[in-house]
């Protein structure tokens, strides 16, 4: 029977979810462990649909295994709107209050909600599915672990889904980056321990002798995911039917934890990851070699040596230690170098291909995506200098930084990632239409240039209305004065989220489009190909 | 396999390696790039040794610049107080009166008390002390508890219905819940509009609120700041107008609080905020 232990194992989680739901201790797990149950239910049902009782049919294991990939690359654009579409409106309710609706839809709330499903849901989703996709192209073998794939891919999503309902019902463990609580921490573990067998199965299976080098960034980053994932969430549940629990550290331990692990999550997730992913698609794209092996290996362990200490420019001038303090900005300035590595190693991979950058417009994605890693890896280490620190630290500028590299690298890198692989993973001849591409493309970077400068302004702004004193050393603001201050650049960096939501609904479309097989009559871009002149013969 | 070649556009060699037809050219690392790498790690190594860094067992080297954040806060804090020593002594031998009729320090005073009213006042009573619905505008003549510097000054310092300070100012009107009929109430509550706005002082309401009210409030319901019995002659209302919202207030009043000030924020800045509230228009 096709699916026969799936659906057994669905079975067993619906009924633990039952049980939840009806002998929780607190009401908000109650309530969550019914969402559990319904999803897990509606996916057992789409389960029986699918089953069938005849023989089992041999999986041709010459063949590369692009079921999750494709569904994967359905569930990043699915992901990317939702989350852009959750960005926008927590940038409202910043303009305007009166749009936080209580309970449910309050800031608090919905922030978490944004910030998950931009980076779980839509950059894990590029992850999981671009790093499949790579791992067995470049190792030529088909995925290790048979359906394990699968679940990974649905298991995901679940902790997606359970993630995003527990923050609407007001369940977090206030982490930031990792406000799941204990029973979806545990989830997600046993999800990235099989994405890792996955993953490294299928290297050491591999038919190629070396491994290549995207495929150690990806294996770096599922690694270090893990081990992070797993210490920031070390915590003794308040009952096993219960949605609180305490963490294993307390005071500066905990935030030290916590920025270890929430620099990290940008380091290995939004960075070593996203590095995987450009060092596959970017010479597949431009069709030329990589820059330089050298580089690759040297910017390669120099990152991941270097990343893992940056952590505590999060928590300057705070109750830390000044030596730790000091650790955390010497490793981020040095990491400088390493993090430029691979914007080198792309950009020049693109050496006598630049001409592409007029004709195609996915060329042309990735290399802003590189540019913009090149400017927030940048940016970055120049915030952790403590004198800049001092003016930057919680303001916008911060979250300028962060958009910066969420929109700019990570947005249009998996964009570009997303278009290049539709129409592979469908058959396609290519692209719906590729001037869609390009309307993409100048609406995510028109939205990108106004969000970033405005949080520049308003975030430098704020920073100095802080630490604005009078002649006589009072303080000559308020704080709420300082809110008040930042009314117009809020609205204007809603305007630049639109901007780029608007960007992604159309790929949205287009991909959907590819996807049915339909073909939009366009001219080609950069015009009609020139023709020189004819010269007379000498 | 591993066969390197010369890549024709770059003329550069290639590793030989050959991925899903991705190739990677022989290119030695940038200069520049490897330079400035090496100068962040000197740099690093430096800044290291010039400040506090490398942990130790029990501590951490403290660097050879001695420099600490802790010690770099006190000092600022140190040269800030210094520069304003002479007018905080002067303020804490002073009564307020005193203050208020030095010209020097009235000004100074002002403005400290300006600063610590953004950061203590401001969440309740607005940046411009204008209040909101259930915190007193402070920019009016029109006190609950008096507005002489002296009253002033004993509000802040032991807050209202604050029941941690055994000074607090403490008025509760009683609810007088369901004990008027529904007539009776809004027969109540007009004969109180009447009394700010002129109209009819002799209807039913007149007796009732002789016989409950005026104790506190006053025949003519001038109030009496005393007891914190807020004046109804006037058109300053903190908890609405209408003639609803002076019937919930008559069933079930509501009664603010306001922290006491002064264990937390000492004599002196008690005496500035004191300052600057009385200087913003009402002072008495």
């Amino acid at each position: 029977m096709r699916y026969g232990a799936e659906i057994v194992g669905v079975g067993v989680l619906a009924f633990i979810a039952l049980i939840g739901a009806a002998l929780g201790v607190d009401e908000p797990f109650r309530q969550h462990m019914w969402v559990l149950f319904f999803t897990v239910v509606a996916f057992g049902a789409l389960l029986m649909r699918n089953t069938t009782f005849g023989p089992k049919q041999p999986v041709d294991q010459s063949i590369y295994m692009d079921g999750p990939i494709r569904y994967g690359a359905i569930a990043t654009v699915f992901w990317a709107v939702v989350g852009l579409l959750v960005g926008v409106i927590v940038a409202l309710q910043l303009a305007f209050p009166d749009l936080n609706v209580e309970p449910w839809f309050n800031f608090g709330r919905t922030r978490p909600l944004h910030t998950s499903a931009v980076i779980f849901a839509f950059c894990g989703n590029a992850l999981i599915s671009t790093s499949f996709y790579c791992v067995q192209r470049t190792s030529r073998a088909r995925l290790f672990g048979g359906n394990l794939a699968w679940f990974v891919f649905w298991g995901y999503q679940l902790f997606i889904v359970m993630a995003a309902t527990g923050y609407l019902l007001g369940i977090t463990q206030s982490r930031e980056y990792a406000e799941p609580e204990w029973y979806v921490d545990i989830w997600l573990t046993i999800v990235w321990v099989a994405y890792l067998v996955v993953f490294l199965g299928t290297i050491l299976k591999r038919k190629e002798p070396h491994i290549y080098v995207a495929n150690w960034f990806y294996l770096a980053f599922i690694i270090t995911i893990a081990m992070l994932h797993i210490v920031n969430n070390l915590a003794m549940p308040v009952s096993f039917l219960g949605s609180r629990s305490y963490s294993l550290f307390s005071g500066v331990q905990d935030a030290l934890t916590q920025w270890w692990y929430g620099h990290n999550a940008v380091g290995f997730f939004l960075t070593a990851g996203f590095l995987g992913m450009m060092y596959y698609f970017v010479p597949k794209q431009a069709g030329r070699p990589v820059y330089s092996y050298r580089l690759s290996i040297i910017h390669f362990w120099a990152l991941i040596f270097l990343y893992i200490w940056a952590g505590p420019h999060h928590l300057h001038y705070t109750a830390l230690p000044d030596w730790a303090q000091t650790l955390g900005m010497v490793f981020s300035i040095m990491l400088w170098m390493p993090s430029w590595g691979g914007m080198i190693n792309g950009l020049m991979t693109l050496s006598g291909a630049w001409d592409k950058i007029r004709t195609d417009p996915i060329i042309r994605m990735m290399v802003a995506a590189i540019a913009f890693y090149g400017m927030a890896t940048f940016e970055g280490p120049m915030m952790s200098i403590k004198a800049v620190n001092s003016l930057s630290h919680y303001t916008d500028w911060t979250i300028g930084h962060v958009h910066s590299g969420a929109l700019g690298w990570n947005g249009l890198i998996s964009f570009a990632a997303v278009y290049f692989l539709v129409p592979k993973l469908w058959g396609r001849a290519g692209l719906y239409s590729q001037r869609m591409v390009i309307w993409h493309f100048w609406l995510a970077m028109t939205g990108i240039v106004i969000y970033a400068a405005v949080m520049w302004v308003s975030g430098i702004m704020q920073g100095l209305m802080w630490r604005e004193y009078d002649e006589q050393g009072f303080l000559v603001y308020s704080f709420a004065e300082t809110v008040a201050a930042m009314f117009p650049y809020y609205a204007a960096r809603a305007f630049g989220g639109g901007l780029y939501l608007l960007g992604a609904l159309i790929m949205a479309y287009n991909i959907t489009r590819t996807i049915l097989g339909h073909q939009r009559e366009e001219a080609p871009i950069g015009g009609v190909a020139h023709k020189p002149a004819l010269q007379p013969a000498e | 396999m591993s066969e390197r070649k010369i890549d024709e556009i770059s003329g550069v060699e290639t590793t030989g390696h050959n991925w899903d037809g991705i190739e990677e050219l022989d290119n030695p690392m940038p200069r520049w790039w490897l330079w400035t790498f090496y100068v962040t790690i000197v740099w690093a190594i430096c800044y290291t040794i010039a400040y506090p860094a490398w942990p130790l067992i029990n501590s951490a080297t403290t660097g050879l610049l001695g420099w600490a954040s802790r010690g770099d806060v006190r000092q600022e804090m140190q040269v800030a107080e210094a520069a304003k020593a002479d007018y905080v002594a002067k303020i804490a031998d002073m009564p307020v009166e005193d203050i208020i009729a030095d010209d020097n320090l009235r000004q100074f005073a002002t403005a400290a008390g300006a600063a610590a009213f953004k950061v203590n006042c401001v969440q309740c009573h607005g940046s411009g002390a204008a209040g909101f619905p259930g915190y007193p505008n402070l920019n009016d003549d029109d006190w609950l508890w008096g507005g002489t510097p002296e009253e002033i000054q004993t509000t802040i310092a032991h807050g209202v219905r604050y029941e941690e300070d055994e000074e607090t100012r403490y008025s509760e009107m009683p609810a007088f819940g369901d004990m008027f009929s529904r007539e009776e109430a809004s027969s109540l509550a007009k004969h109180v509009i009447a009394m700010g706005q002129g109209g009819d002082l002799t209807g039913p309401g007149a007796q009732l609120y002789a016989d409950n009210c005026a104790s506190c409030h006053g025949e003519t319901g001038a109030g009496d700041q005393a007891l914190g019995a807020p004046d109804l002659t006037d058109a300053i209302w903190l908890y609405g107008s209408s003639e609803a919202e002076i019937i919930a207030q008559i069933r079930a009043p509501k009664h603010g609080v306001m922290p006491a000030w002064q264990a937390r924020l000492g004599d002196v800045t008690v005496k500035e905020l004191t300052v600057y509230v009385h200087s913003l228009g009402g002072g008495q």
